[in-house]
């Protein structure tokens, strides 16, 4: 295992040394040491490398990550995983907002709760969140599946397009265009497998599926506030 | 117009001013239909621009360079303040960003094709990037864009610059629309999007909020590339002084800014034409801003919006800019609203000249469409050829203006090498009007 401490060595460095690592490389395990809340820890990751980041991180953690597993053993700040390409990511502790930005795909996984705007923009990106997600999450969600094992807040999953929202407890309210799905067999063995991967003991049977309705989806005056 | 039986002469029919027959026509559709106008390009209204301002030429006190045979450079480099790998051009015009999707694939290549001819770069849109471009153009500059369709670490590697992209000149705080005439299974695949949807992109980007997170953005962005890009930020004019300073506290390599006359694939008319401020009124405000950090000419300023030919291109790096950008006359010099195509647009109900409707995707010139037969239209390399006889006839009037004021290189025209005919001009570009050595709002000048 490779221990970096970020503090001593610096994040230009922390980076450099991730992506330097090949696709066949031996040094599979990094453990940060001292992150202290730094911006932009092991970003831009192209390796199938696990990373553990001993301690809470700020903004943008694991940010455009692919092929990596990055492991916060804290909480994380704004942005994590944003626009995540495959992988995995977990956070042990929350996440601040918009958790999971813009993700293309891979995983990740919330062990706390999310902020704001958790899954906005998503583009194929899995999230499942053990516990609450704040207002606004969803915004224009594209693709993928967003999991909450607890509540939902305002305004979820508005001008949504496919993505698939799964809402174990309450959900505040629902987005422009936002609607409750029927949750046929396909979601349910979806839904097993998220819960599976995210290591969540929540059952399926538990979760309301929320989706389009697809009236946003051609322009048209009626639906301009 | 006949006097009335009584003989006596009759008022001859006035039209108003106010409501004009344009204005009421509108008035009469929008009754008739109950939406609001969407429509390509930038502001069509008159606005105080480049042609308000004249160049004094050369005179006792300052002597000019020959026409031809002496050196008048034009090369500029861009991000020279953080990126470890700065763009160098052979000509400071640009090409500005344009998405495919908005554009068809032929004419991302030709764009490509004729910034490559020229020495100088082109810059993906909403949409990511596609082959055609990054294969054609020797330097590509990369849009990060609030929508981050197509966004991915991979482009971002093999991209020669970043743009961050906060607004635009045609709709300072509007976001992007593309209908669904124009999402093909390319672009929809491209975009993770229904096929055929109303597409909207966002005004905001999803994960930053203020200067402040932009910095941090502007941070994991250098990060995940290693520092070798420069990156830029693109603003509407709205508000030059401030935005240019916080673009430049963020960290900005490069400050790109657009005014109203910018294009945009779609957006409501009422948007282009009632938001935003000319590019004449913007550059001295963000050059300002840059002198007041000492950042003039470290971090550089592209303008855009309006730009048609070399003496704009010298009027605009007089008032202080070091590049341009040009994107709606780089269409027009592949080729769109040509003439040749008048009875196309005649039977779209417009006229070579006016077509505007580029979001319905039926252009007659191939350009600003998904349609495989008209996209067939356009031959790009023959319109990488036009482009660039374009830009270098471009830069040929620019270096026969400057070497007229006496100057060996491009970026040596300044502010005194000017004059404004209109008070307009004079205050927004706070240049003398004509024959005078004042300018409202001059310090020291009372007014």
């Amino acid at each position: 295992m490779q221990t970096f401490d970020l503090e001593a060595e610096g994040l230009r460095a922390l980076n450099a040394s991730l992506h330097a690592q090949a696709a066949d490389t031996n040094q599979t395990v990094w453990e940060i040491v001292n992150p202290k809340g730094s911006h932009a820890i092991a970003v831009g990751l192209d390796a199938p490398i696990e990373v553990n980041v001993k301690g809470s991180t700020g903004y943008y953690c694991a940010g455009m990550n692919k092929q990596a597993t990055v492991h916060v053993h804290g909480s994380a700040g704004p942005g994590v995983a944003e626009n995540m390409m495959s992988g995995m990511v977990v956070i042990d502790g929350d996440a601040s907002q918009y958790a999971g930005a813009t993700g293309h795909g891979g995983t990740l996984v919330i062990k706390g709760n999310a902020s704001s705007r958790c899954g906005i923009s998503m583009k194929g990106i899995d999230i499942i969140v053990h516990g609450n997600i704040g207002h606004m999450s969803a915004f224009m969600a594209q693709s993928g599946n967003l999991v909450v094992c607890g509540d939902a807040g305002d305004a979820l999953g508005d001008s949504l397009y496919e993505a698939r929202l799964f809402v174990r407890g309450s959900v505040k309210s629902l987005g422009a265009d936002c609607i409750e799905k029927e949750m046929r067999p396909e979601h349910l063995e979806i839904l097993a497998d998220l819960l599976a991967r995210g290591g969540c003991d929540a059952k399926p049977e538990e979760f309301r599926r929320y989706g389009s309705a697809r009236k946003l989806y051609t322009f048209n005056i009626d639906n301009a506030y | 117009m006949q006097d009335d039986p009584n003989g006596a002469p009759r008022t001859v029919p006035i039209q108003s001013a106010t409501f004009s027959n344009p204005v009421n026509a509108e008035i009469r559709r929008a009754a008739a239909t109950g939406i609001y106008d969407i429509r390509g390009g930038g502001a069509k209204r008159k606005v105080p621009h480049f042609d308000d301002l004249l160049f004094l030429g050369a005179s006792i006190s300052r002597y000019p360079l020959e026409g031809y045979r002496e050196k008048c450079e034009t090369s500029v480099t861009l991000g020279t303040r953080f990126a470890k790998t700065p763009i160098q051009l052979d000509i400071p015009v640009t090409i500005a960003g344009m998405s495919f999707g908005a554009l068809s694939g032929p004419a991302k290549e030709a764009l490509g094709r004729g910034a490559t001819l020229a020495g100088t770069s082109t810059t993906t849109g909403d949409g990511g990037m596609t082959e055609e471009e990054r294969g054609h153009s020797d330097k590509l500059v990369y849009q990060y864009l609030p929508s981050r369709y197509g966004m991915n670490p991979d482009d971002l590697r093999r991209c020669d610059a970043i743009e961050i992209v906060v607004g635009q000149g045609a709709k300072p705080g509007g976001g992007g629309m593309l209908l669904g005439q124009k999402i093909s299974d390319r672009v929809a695949e491209m975009r993770n999007l229904p096929k055929g949807i109303d597409q909207r992109s966002a005004c905001r980007h999803p994960d930053w909020t203020g200067p402040d997170d932009l910095e941090i953005k502007i941070l994991e962005l250098r990060e995940i590339t290693g520092w070798e890009k420069p990156i830029y930020i693109k603003i509407g004019g709205a508000r030059p002084y401030f935005d240019t300073t916080l673009a430049i506290k963020a960290g900005a390599d490069v400050v790109v800014l657009d005014g109203m006359q910018g294009g945009t694939a779609a957006t409501q008319d009422v948007f282009i034409e009632h938001v935003g401020q000319p590019i004449l009124a913007c550059i001295r405000e963000a050059v300002r801003a840059l002198q007041d950090l000492d950042m003039h000419r470290e971090v550089q300023l592209i303008v855009s919006g309006g730009i048609r030919h070399g003496a704009d291109v010298a009027k605009a790096m007089a008032l202080g800019a070091d590049a341009v950008a040009i994107g709606t006359a780089a269409l027009i010099a592949l080729g769109d609203n040509d003439p040749r195509w008048e009875a196309e647009y005649n039977k779209l109900g417009t006229t070579a000249g006016a077509y505007d409707d580029w979001h319905e995707g039926r252009d007659p010139a191939g350009i600003t469409t998904q349609d495989p037969d008209l996209m067939a239209r356009l031959d790009p390399v023959e319109g990488g050829r036009r482009l660039n006889n374009y830009l270098k006839v471009m830069t040929l009037e620019a270096q026969t203006i400057a070497r007229a004021c006496g100057k060996n290189h491009l970026h040596n025209l300044e502010p005194e090498d000017l004059c404004a005919l209109t008070m307009e001009a004079a205050a927004m570009a706070k240049i003398p009007l004509a024959g005078t050595d004042w300018y409202p709002g001059k310090p020291g000048s009372g007014y």
